[in-house]
């Protein structure tokens, strides 16, 4: 079983990268980009049966920083 | 003075901590590897050196922080053992809870290398006590991800108690008012960007860095 976590900064907190990124969009002419925020993707494989809970569990004491980060654990089925 | 630097995958400011502390205490600290679970008998003080552990995967100081040898680290940091983290050593302390907030990478996305100014906040702590309150110092700094970040009211706390030890005097990295370096509650945990370490003799240039050093050995020594 594989589970995707998606991991984004919280709101108000500054994204330099993003801002990058929407700078260089910019100047390669992409004039409709209102804001950029850059984040990370996580793809685990679990075994078979493993709890939700220990998949939070994993991004609070690893994955994501809570003091900056959010995340989000999205469960893929048939993967 | 007993003391302990420990030495992730990555480390590079390691060795300079030690010269600096052999220089100040007379003493070689013991050098422990990061897959170690516990210090040596009788440390008091302990010193999480910079460098890029772990080659900053996922955040800097992330994988430092879960490594075997920070649980004793954190036991003696509870106990009262001073303990400081310099650049990723701050990186490393703020990601095992150590101290609060986090540090993110600097807002204007350059690796900043160079000497800054800095203003002794706080000549009260256990760190700190060898200089002026107000002074200015400089010490190098060198890092990519030095932009400390914390919530307002947590920010607040931290200068309501007097746990800024040390601010920038210019603009640096984006830090949040500034600050470069913060205390724990119980004084006797300091993390910050800046290197006291590179500037501990004449041959460095200047030597603003060892009088925290000697400050901290006398603290432990008295």
């Amino acid at each position: 079983m594989k589970a995707h976590v998606f991991i984004t900064l919280k709101n108000g907190v500054l994204d330099p990268q993003g801002k990058a990124i929407h700078h260089a969009l910019e100047g390669l002419g992409f004039s409709g980009v209102n804001d950029v925020r850059a984040g990370k993707l996580i793809e685990l494989d679990l075994a078979d049966g493993t709890a939700d809970a220990e998949i939070e569990d994993m991004c609070r004491k690893l994955l994501a920083n809570t003091v900056i980060e959010n995340f989000r654990i999205e469960r893929l089925e048939n993967a | 003075m007993r003391s302990a630097v420990i030495v992730f995958p990555g480390s590079n400011c390691d060795r300079d901590l030690a010269v600096a502390l052999e220089q100040v205490t007379g003493r070689k600290p013991a050098m422990v590897w990061h897959r170690e679970t516990d210090l040596p008998e009788g440390v008091d003080f302990i010193g999480v050196p910079g460098g890029f552990s772990y080659g900053d995967y996922l955040r800097s100081g992330a994988m430092a922080a879960r490594s075997p040898i920070m649980r004793a680290v954190t036991d003696a940091a509870g106990s009262g053992v001073p303990v400081i983290g310099i650049c990723n050593g701050f990186q490393v302390l703020t990601e095992a809870g150590l101290l609060p907030g986090a540090l993110m990478r600097n807002a204007a996305l350059k690796f900043v290398c160079r000497e800054v100014p800095l203003r002794v906040e706080n000549s009260q702590s256990l760190f700190t006590a060898n200089y002026d309150a107000g002074e200015e110092i400089v010490f190098p700094v060198a890092h990519h991800d030095g932009n400390y970040q914390a919530d307002e009211t947590t920010l607040d706390r931290l200068e309501g108690e007097g746990r800024v030890a040390f601010r920038y005097l210019d603009e640096v990295n984006g830090s949040a008012r500034r600050i470069a370096g913060i205390l724990n509650e119980s004084g006797n945990v300091l993390g910050l960007m800046p290197h006291p370490e590179r500037v501990v003799e004449p041959a460095h240039g200047r030597t603003d860095g060892r009088r925290l050093f000697e400050g901290l050995l006398e603290t432990v020594n008295a």
